[in-house]
């Protein structure tokens, strides 16, 4: 363990200390707005335990699952997405053309799963009894949420074994490597399995919120969108971050990799549109099945439409035509329109249309905002930090 | 029903329609949580209370809560609801039979969906009925929150360290062979102690003497699929306080396909992902030949 290959002199631990210092210059825009907000959330989260969590948010006894959930862990899941897809799709279905960018997709759900799903230790009023599901005082067999948060655990961790060969080679452990290297169609099967399961286990929590969401929203098909939505969410996001990192950490990409980069993206569009047509498709046919004809005219028919046209139909479109004529940008443009409109449904759901018949309403505080940003902020630092020093980017 | 026959279709896995209604229900819900005429609960006979609020006092003097002043405090002027220092409040309606009180609290559904939302079985439905909350379970999700269609459970938002606040019918005194604090209180028997059966009986006679008088409905009696608190009254529900869209179905309803088609996923999934592998793999290769 301790002996790193030849092509590192000194021990681990040598390699491991020079590996802790900056690798990129500091005074950057991004890490001036990035860490007063980091070191700001940090004295929010004190004061969160120190004085509850009203004293940070603007949640309340109709409104029980504010920004926290709907944001973080409902939207952040979905864009997370992106990892179960495209190990299915490279690993299953053996696309190799999606090879270059498995590595970077999976630290990214990793990243997120750890982060946003890591923020929930923050929304829970008790979190000291976060083991109570898991070491089974009392399971609650019953429970959708019971589900989930197991499902995020098993996830979490084949998402660590599947990237787990990228830091064994990074340390320079060639045995090491090659044994996690073979566990990964197995993980990958288990992980594609698990992610099938709580992705639409994140649409079942709403099942029960029958009486307290808009008839637009609700339908008992809530688990299938929330599957099928996940689907365009993580494909758009990987478009997302893979035209920031293709630019920002160009040094650390394959020449071959730039070359087949815009293939690849095409490829996603073209994926990203036919999982659109499906999930539209489908609310399609809710929607006419629901009869909430008489809906549309109010203002949350047009929330409704601006979330399902606006930014389902339109982006969905997009992706179409700029398939058709090879336009990067307007992949570009369509993927941050679906990631809009993922958002909206994800927060209409959980917040905006939740208790539209309530007197009561909730706007999420400064603080909630703040503590999202924080935790947004931190894991793009740690993202930063591993495609700096690991294989991420390029082939080993 | 064909609704739900195309979830399952279009759903997670085909093979969950096969399966779906009578087995389903025997392996998910739990024998505790069936709905139970022998379970314990309360009749309000909303044509009885006078709004004296005594109730509250009671309710707020067993369970160490702050204690209102009825005769002073004005509560009854605006519409209240229940929060995490009172359990049961009494609020007054203006209807075209005069003012109506009603004692709003807990229901006590048979099913709870607060139960079935819970991770750690926190919220709990025992086997005499009250449906109470363990705080060494409880990890303050507030699921149970977003689950109740009644909105009853409420959260210390400002407590460090918080706690899920509301009706527990009085389990402890219960446990000792007491009545609930509210019952005993009520100087009108505006409120009557009893199993489900009992006072689905005492519901019944009361209408079928005075019909007149009485809305020939039993609200609780199927509402949320059942539950153990159950009011009479002389004016159409939804004029004094009560949701009447709630249906009848029970909570564990809604998310039994969804559960039910989990464990078939995970038996399901992998055989078919690994087969598929296989045959792209062959294909490639021989592609690659």
């Amino acid at each position: 363990m301790q002996h790193a290959t030849s092509a590192r002199s000194g021990s681990l631990f040598d390699f491991l200390k020079e590996e802790l210092k900056p690798k990129a210059p500091f005074l950057t825009p991004f890490n001036l707005i990035s860490i007063p907000v980091i070191l700001g959330g940090l004295v929010l989260v004190v004061i969160r335990f120190w004085k509850g969590i009203g004293a940070v948010t603007n949640l309340n006894q109709s409104y029980p699952w504010g920004l926290w959930i709907g944001f973080d862990v409902m939207t952040g899941v979905a864009f997370a997405g992106g990892a179960y897809i495209i190990t299915f799709t490279v690993y299953v279905l053996h696309a190799e053309k999606y090879h270059s960018i498995v590595r970077a997709t999976v630290l990214n759900g990793f990243l997120s799963y750890l982060f946003y799903a890591g923020a929930l230790t923050l929304d829970l009023g008790r979190p000291w009894h976060i083991i109570n599901p898991i070491i089974g005082n009392k399971f609650g067999y019953n429970s959708i949420l019971f589900l989930v948060a197991w499902h995020f655990m098993l996830y979490m961790i084949s998402e660590f074994i599947e990237f787990s060969p990228v830091a064994a080679e990074w340390l320079g452990m060639e045995k090491m490597r090659k044994f996690l290297t073979k566990m990964t169609l197995g993980v990958v099967i288990f992980g594609v399995t698990l992610s099938s399961l709580h992705q639409s286990g994140l649409g079942a929590l709403f099942l029960f919120s029958k009486p307290k969401l808009h008839p637009l929203w609700y339908t008992e098909f809530l688990p299938v969108l929330f599957l099928i939505s996940s689907i365009f969410a993580g494909i758009s996001m990987i478009i997302f971050e893979g035209g920031i990192s293709h630019k920002v950490f160009a040094s650390r990409v394959d020449p071959d990799g730039h070359e087949n980069y815009e293939n690849i993206v095409f490829g996603l569009a073209k994926g990203a549109a036919i999982a659109m047509y499906v999930y539209l498709f489908v609310k399609f046919v809710i929607f006419i099945h629901g009869q909430h004809w008489d809906y549309i005219p109010t203002k949350w028919g047009a929330l409704f439409l601006v979330e399902v046209i606006v930014f389902t139909l339109i982006p969905c479109a997009l992706f179409t035509q700029a398939y058709r004529e090879r336009r990067l940008g307007m992949v570009r443009i369509a993927a941050v329109m679906t990631l809009i409109g993922i958002i909206l449904n994800r927060l209409n759901i959980s917040m905006i249309a939740f208790n539209w018949n309530s007197p009561v309403s909730y706007v999420p505080a400064v603080g909630e905002i703040w503590i999202t940003l924080m935790v947004v902020f931190t894991e793009i630092w740690v993202f930063r930090w591993v495609v700096l020093r690991m294989p991420v980017l390029s082939e080993h | 029903m064909d609704r739900r026959k195309f979830l399952s279709l279009a759903g997670i896995t085909a093979a969950s329609a096969a399966l779906t209604p009578s087995e389903a229900k025997a392996s998910l819900n739990l024998e505790k949580q069936t709905d139970n005429p022998e379970f314990v609960g309360i009749l309000v006979d909303t044509t009885k209370c006078i709004g004296c609020r005594q109730c509250e006092v009671a309710c707020a003097e067993a369970h160490d809560l702050p204690v209102p002043t009825p005769a002073t405090d004005g509560a009854l002027e605006k519409l209240r609801t229940t929060s995490t220092t009172q359990w049961t409040v009494v609020n007054k309606f203006e209807t075209d039979q005069g003012d109506v009180f009603v004692k709003k609290q807990c229901m006590h559904c048979g099913q709870p969906a607060c139960a079935a939302a819970c991770p750690t079985n926190a919220m709990d439905k025992t086997k005499e009925g009250p449906v109470i909350w363990h705080g060494d379970r409880c990890m303050g999700c507030r699921y149970c929150m977003v689950a109740c269609p009644f909105e009853i459970p409420k959260f210390e938002y400002n407590n460090p360290n918080p706690k899920i606040q509301k009706c527990i019918m009085c389990y402890d005194r219960l446990q000792e062979g007491k009545k609930p604090a509210c019952v005993e209180a009520c100087p009108k028997d505006a409120l009557i102690f009893g199993t489900k059966k009992e006072l689905m009986d005492v519901a019944r006679e009361r209408i079928y003497h005075e019909p007149d008088k009485y809305q020939h409905h039993i609200y609780g009696q199927y509402e949320a699929g059942g539950t153990d608190w159950m009011y009479l009254s002389a004016v159409p529900f939804d004029q004094i306080g009560f949701r009447t869209d709630l249906g009848t179905l029970t909570y564990p309803d809604y998310t039994k396909e969804f559960l039910f088609s989990v464990p078939l996923v995970f038996l399901g999934f992998p055989p078919l992902l690994y087969g598929l592998s296989e045959l792209t793999k062959r294909a490639q290769d021989g592609r690659e030949e």
